[in-house]
C-alpha cells in the first residue's frame, strides 16, 4: 500500500464530521499553528515541503505564496479554487464530499500563514450538494471555535464562505474565478497585475486548489522536511489521481508520486486494469488539455525507462513524446476507442467552455470543432489534418488565458499520435460507420 | 525613464509606458496595429491580439525572452527591453492567424457597409492578412437588433473589442448595453431590445472600429470616400462641440469628433477627450450651424488617406479579389464608376 | 413590464440581504450569481427578463449587468425548461462509457430529442459538459442530486420516480 495522507481516513464512518475528525485527530495541526507556529515558520515549513499546485500547473505552492504583496491597512485574501471542471477530473469533489474537515483545516491555517482576515472556497454551481456539505462542516467549525473571532485563543480571526458558481469552465483560471467571485462575467483578467498583487476587490490575493490547501495540513503535522521525502525529488507528497474511461475500477486514489504508471493502471490497487481484458491504446493522463500518449509512450518513455506517475517522468521528452501530470484526470482507452472522437468531444468542451473574450480562442476552438465534426461525417479532406495542426499553433500561447493551450493541446497530440487514423477515416469513410452511434454525428453535422 | 528598442530602434519613455504607446512615438509600421486599444478609454485593449509581439529581452535585469508573444497595448516596458515587431517574420505570421481570426466569421460585406473606407478591419486585413480565407463553414449570423433611431447595430461584423461598452460605462450617464452570452455567441446587446438613448452614445460609434456600430441618419446616403472632411465647432453647452463635418456638395451628410492619426478622438486644449454629444452628432447638420475651421486631411491608412481618390483602382482590384475569394463565391458588382471620382 | 408577481418572501429576502453582508462593503455584487441561483429556483426554473429585473432592483445593479452575468453561466436558463431538468454529461469520460446510450435511451422514453421539452412540460433533456462524475460516468443531474454509474434500468427507474414526484427541479 502505497502512503495515504489525504485520504487516510477515507474508511472511516462519519469522517465528514467534526466530531469523528476530532477524534481522528482532526484539527491538531491548527491548534499547533495558530498556538505555537508564527505566518512566516508556517511558510517556512510549505517552502521544505516542496508542495506543487495540484490544481494542474503544479507550480510550487510556497513560492506563490511568498509573492503575496503585504501593503499596510490593505485586506489580504486565501480563496480555495474548487471550480473543479477539467474533464477526466473529480478529485476534489471525493476530498470535499468526505472530508470536508481537511479542507477547512487547511483553509484555516493557510489563511492565517497569509494573514487572511476573509476566505472563500469558490465552487462550481453543479457542485451544489457539495457546497451544502461544506456549509454544515464549517458552521460545526465556527460552533466549535475553530473559526470566527479569537480562534482557540490565538487573537486570530477568520471567516470563510463557500460561494457557488453557476457553470463555466473558465472560472477555474484563477482570475475569471476572482472576477466570478466579485459577481461579474467569468472573463479571465490580463495579467499583469496578477493576484499576489491586485486579485480579490483589488486586493492582494492567493488562489489555490482543494487539493493543495489540504495538503498543508498533512505538510504541517509531519514537517516540510518530513514530507519532502514522500514521492520523488521533484515531485514530493502524494497527489489525488481521478482515474475514469476503459478500467475495471474508475475512482479516486492518492498515490505516493513517482509509482510507476504500468503499476497504476494494471494493478488491484488501484484502476485493476482495462476492462473487459481489452488492450490499452491511449491515456490522457493529467486532464483533458494535456497531450494525449499511446500506450507504449504513456507506459514507458522514448528512452525506454519505465514511465512513472510523477511531474517529470509524465514530463519526459517533452510534447513530442511526453504529457503532463496536470491536474491528475487520467483518462484510460482501450483498443477499440475512436481517437478522433475522443478529440472531438474535447473539441466541443473548448468551444462551449470558451468565454469568447479574445479572438484566437473564441473563433478558433469552434472552427477546430466544426473540422472534426467534418472529418466524423465522413466529409473530411487530406488537407484538413493539416489545417488543423494549423489553426491549433496560432491559438496556441496567443490568448489571454490558458484556455487557447488547453483547447490546442490535445488537437496537437492527437494529430502527432495518431495521424493515421485520421486519414484513414478521410480516406475510408466507411470505417466511421464503426464509431457507435454515427448517426448522431450526422445529425450534428446537418443541424 | 526606461530604454526599449523595438525593431531595432532604441528610444526613452516614461516608465509605465506600454510598449504599443512606446511604438507610436517611433511611428510608422513599427507601430502595431490596435483594434481594441483606445488610449482614451480605461482597461480597454489585451482583447482582440493584433497588436501582439515578441519580446526578445525582457530588461537590463531579467534579459530572458518572454516565452510567448504579448499584447504590446496591455504590457508595460521595462528598462533594456527588446522587443520586436514588423522585424519578426513568426510575429507577422501569428498576426496573420489573428486576423484570420477575426475575419473568419465577419461577412464581408464592404459593399454595403457604412465604414468602409475607414474601416479598421479592412485596413488591418489589406495590410496583414491572407489573401483567402480557409473556413468552409456558414459564417455566423446574429438576429438583428434595434438600439434606437440614431446608431444601427450590426452584430456580425463585431470582432467585441469591448470599446463601446467602456464609451457607455466611462462617459455617458448610464450603461443599458453590454456583451450577454458567452463564447463564439458573446454579442453586443441590450438583450431586451432597447434604444440606447443618453447624450453621449454617439460616441460608440466613433470608437467603433468596424461596422458594427454605425450612424442611422446618414445610412446608405453615401460612401465615405466621397465626403469631404470639414472642421468645425461651436459653443455647445454639453461638448466641446468641435467636431468634422463630412459634405458631399453643399450638405453635411454627417457629423463626427475629429480623430486623429491613430483613428482616437482628438483631446481638447485642456487634455480632456474632445467627445461630442448626441445633439451636435445627430441633430446640427446644416452649415450655419458651424463655424467652419477649414478642410482637414485625414491622416493614415484607408483609402481617404490614399490622397482622397488616387489609387482607387488598386483598392478596387483588392476588394474584388477578397471578395472573389470567398468560398461561396458571392459575386460582388460594384457597379460601373461606383469608385469613379467623378461619379460624385 | 410588472415585477409585482415576482418578488422573494421575507424570509428569502432576508437570506439575500444576509448574503449580500458576506462581501465588504460596496462589492454586494459578489453575492448576484448565488442570487440568481435562488431567483431561477424561486421563479420557475429559469431567468426571465421581469426576474433578472427584479434581482437588479433587489441588489440595486444596471440592470444590464444582470443581464451579461445570468447569459454566461450555463446553469443559468434564459429561456423555460420543463418542470425536471436532466442533463447529461456527455464529455470524454462520460462518452467512453456510454452517455450516448443513456441520451438515446431517454430521447426514446420521453419521445423528445436533447434540447427539448417534453409535450405535457415535465422534461426537458439537455446534454452538458463534463460534470466531475468521469469516475462514475455515466451520469446525469437532475437538481442538485447526481444520479451516476447509471444503467438503463435505473434511467428508467429515475425517469417514473420523477414523472410521480412531479417537482421542479432546482439547485438550492
Amino acid at each position: 500500500m502505497s502512503k495515504k495522507l489525504l485520504l487516510k481516513n477515507d474508511h472511516i464512518e462519519g469522517i465528514h464530521t467534526l466530531p469523528i475528525y476530532r477524534a481522528n485527530g482532526g484539527y491538531s495541526v491548527l491548534e499547533k499553528a495558530l498556538k505555537t507556529m508564527s505566518p512566516e515558520a508556517i511558510l517556512e515549513e510549505v517552502k521544505t515541503s516542496g508542495l506543487r499546485g495540484r490544481g494542474g500547473a503544479g507550480f510550487p505552492t510556497g513560492l506563490k505564496w511568498s509573492f503575496l504583496a503585504k501593503p499596510e491597512g490593505v485586506p489580504r485574501y486565501l480563496v480555495c479554487n474548487a471550480d473543479e471542471s477539467e474533464p477526466g477530473t473529480l478529485k476534489d469533489r471525493y476530498l470535499m464530499e468526505r472530508h470536508p474537515h481537511i479542507l477547512i483545516e487547511g483553509m484555516i491555517v493557510s489563511s492565517f500563514a497569509l494573514g487572511a482576515k476573509t476566505s472563500y472556497i469558490y465552487i462550481r454551481g453543479e457542485y451544489f450538494y457539495i457546497a451544502r456539505i461544506l456549509e454544515i462542516a464549517i458552521k460545526e467549525a465556527y460552533e466549535a471555535g475553530f473559526l470566527g473571532k479569537n480562534i482557540q485563543g490565538s487573537g486570530y480571526d477568520l471567516d470563510l464562505y463557500v460561494q457557488v458558481g453557476a457553470g463555466a469552465y473558465i472560472c477555474g483560471e484563477e482570475t475569471a474565478l476572482l472576477e466570478s467571485l466579485e459577481g461579474k462575467r467569468g472573463n479571465p483578467r490580463i495579467k499583469p497585475p496578477f493576484p499576489a498583487i491586485a486579485g480579490l476587490y483589488g486586493c492582494p490575493t492567493v488562489v489555490n486548489n482543494v487539493e493543495t490547501i489540504a495538503a498543508v495540513v498533512p505538510i504541517l503535522e509531519m514537517g516540510g522536511a518530513e514530507y519532502a521525502k514522500i514521492g520523488t525529488e521533484k515531485s514530493t507528497g502524494t497527489k489525488l489521481i481521478s482515474a475514469s474511461g476503459h478500467i475495471n475500477k474508475p475512482g479516486v486514489y492518492e498515490i505516493e508520486l513517482g509509482i510507476p504508471v504500468e503499476e497504476f493502471i494494471y494493478s488491484e490497487e488501484y484502476c485493476g486494469g482495462i476492462s473487459g481484458g481489452k488492450k490499452l491504446k491511449a491515456v490522457v493522463a493529467g486532464g483533458s488539455s494535456v497531450p494525449i500518449l499511446p500506450a507504449e509512450l504513456i507506459l514507458k518513455t522514448s528512452a525506454g525507462e519505465p514511465r512513472m506517475m510523477s511531474y517529470e517522468s509524465l514530463g519526459d521528452g517533452g510534447f513530442l513524446t511526453g504529457t503532463m501530470l496536470g491536474s491528475g484526470g487520467f483518462i484510460v482507452m482501450d483498443e477499440d476507442t475512436s481517437i478522433v472522437k475522443n478529440l472531438y468531444t474535447f473539441a466541443r468542451f473548448y468551444h462551449h467552455e470558451s468565454c469568447g473574450q479574445c479572438s484566437p480562442c473564441r473563433e478558433g476552438t469552434g472552427w477546430m470543432e466544426k473540422i472534426l465534426l467534418k472529418i466524423l461525417d465522413g466529409r473530411g479532406d487530406m488537407k484538413d489534418i493539416d489545417l488543423l495542426w494549423d489553426i491549433q499553433s496560432k491559438i496556441e500561447g496567443k490568448t489571454i488565458c490558458p484556455l487557447g493551450e488547453a483547447a490546442a493541446w490535445p488537437v496537437a497530440a492527437a494529430i502527432r499520435h495518431f495521424r493515421s487514423e485520421f486519414e484513414e477515416y478521410i480516406q475510408y469513410p466507411e470505417k466511421i460507420r464503426d464509431i457507435k452511434h454515427y448517426y448522431r454525428l450526422q445529425e450534428t453535422a446537418t443541424a | 525613464m526606461a530604454k526599449v528598442t523595438i525593431d531595432d530602434i532604441t528610444i526613452e519613455v516614461p516608465d509605465g509606458t506600454s510598449i504599443l504607446e512606446a511604438a507610436r512615438i517611433i511611428g510608422g509600421d513599427i507601430a502595431p496595429p490596435a483594434m481594441c486599444y483606445y488610449s482614451k478609454l480605461k482597461t480597454s485593449g489585451g482583447y482582440c491580439r493584433t497588436c501582439i509581439v515578441k519580446v526578445e529581452q525582457g530588461s537590463a535585469k531579467d534579459p530572458r525572452p518572454m516565452p510567448k508573444p504579448v499584447a504590446s497595448c496591455r504590457t508595460t516596458v521595462m528598462d533594456g527591453m527588446v522587443v520586436r515587431n514588423i522585424t519578426s517574420p513568426e510575429n507577422l505570421e501569428a498576426r496573420a492567424g489573428v486576423v484570420e481570426f477575426l475575419l473568419l466569421n465577419h461577412p464581408l460585406d464592404c459593399p454595403i457597409c457604412d465604414q468602409a473606407g475607414e474601416c479598421d478591419l479592412q485596413d488591418l486585413a489589406y495590410k496583414h492578412g491572407e489573401e483567402e480565407t480557409r473556413y468552409q463553414f456558414p459564417r455566423r449570423e446574429f438576429e438583428p437588433e434595434d438600439i434606437g433611431p440614431y446608431i444601427k447595430l450590426n452584430m456580425n461584423r463585431c470582432i467585441l473589442c469591448y470599446r463601446c461598452v467602456k464609451v457607455a460605462d466611462q462617459i455617458t450617464d448610464g450603461r443599458c448595453h453590454g456583451v450577454v452570452n458567452r463564447g463564439e455567441v458573446s454579442q453586443i446587446s441590450t438583450y431586451i431590445e432597447q434604444a440606447i438613448d443618453n447624450d453621449f452614445s454617439g460616441n460608440m460609434i466613433d470608437v467603433c472600429p468596424v461596422g458594427a456600430l454605425t450612424d442611422k441618419t446618414f445610412r446608405f446616403k453615401s460612401r465615405v470616400w466621397y465626403t469631404k472632411p470639414v472642421d468645425a465647432h461651436r459653443d455647445c453647452p454639453k461638448c466641446s462641440g468641435k467636431v468634422r463635418l463630412w459634405y458631399q456638395g453643399e450638405e453635411v451628410l454627417r457629423v463626427t469628433g475629429r480623430k486623429d492619426q491613430w483613428g482616437e478622438i482628438e483631446n481638447n486644449e485642456d487634455g480632456s477627450t474632445a467627445w461630442i454629444c448626441n445633439d451636435c452628432r445627430f441633430d446640427k447638420k446644416e452649415t450655419k450651424d458651424w463655424v467652419i475651421e477649414g478642410p482637414t486631411h485625414v491622416n493614415r491608412r484607408s483609402v481617404i488617406s490614399a490622397n482622397h481618390y488616387e489609387g482607387l483602382a488598386a483598392i478596387k482590384a483588392d476588394t474584388l479579389r477578397m471578395l472573389g475569394s470567398q468560398p461561396h463565391g458571392v459575386k460582388v458588382d460594384l457597379g460601373e464608376g461606383a469608385l469613379d471620382p467623378n461619379n460624385e | 413590464m410588472t415585477t409585482t408577481e415576482i418578488q422573494f418572501d421575507s424570509e428569502t429576502l432576508a437570506l439575500v440581504n444576509n448574503m449580500m453582508k458576506r462581501y465588504p462593503e460596496g462589492k454586494h455584487k459578489s453575492a448576484l450569481i448565488p442570487v440568481l441561483h435562488i431567483a431561477q429556483a424561486e421563479f420557475g426554473g429559469w431567468l426571465s427578463v421581469p426576474t433578472m429585473d427584479y434581482v437588479a432592483s433587489v441588489m440595486n445593479l444596471k440592470p444590464i449587468e444582470v443581464y451579461e452575468v445570468a447569459s454566461f453561466y450555463s446553469m443559468f436558463n434564459m429561456h423555460p425548461v420543463g418542470k425536471c431538468l436532466i442533463e447529461v454529461c456527455r464529455t470524454s469520460s462520460c462518452w467512453l462509457r456510454g452517455a450516448e446510450d443513456v441520451i438515446d435511451h431517454i430521447e426514446k422514453r420521453l419521445n423528445i430529442r436533447v434540447g427539448e421539452t417534453s409535450a405535457d412540460g415535465m422534461f426537458t433533456l439537455k446534454a452538458v459538459e463534463c460534470l466531475g462524475s468521469c469516475g462514475t460516468a455515466p451520469m446525469m443531474q437532475v437538481g442538485a442530486d447526481y444520479h451516476e454509474n447509471l444503467t438503463i434500468e435505473k434511467v428508467d427507474t429515475l425517469l417514473e420516480k420523477f414523472k410521480d414526484e412531479n417537482k421542479q427541479s432546482r439547485y438550492c
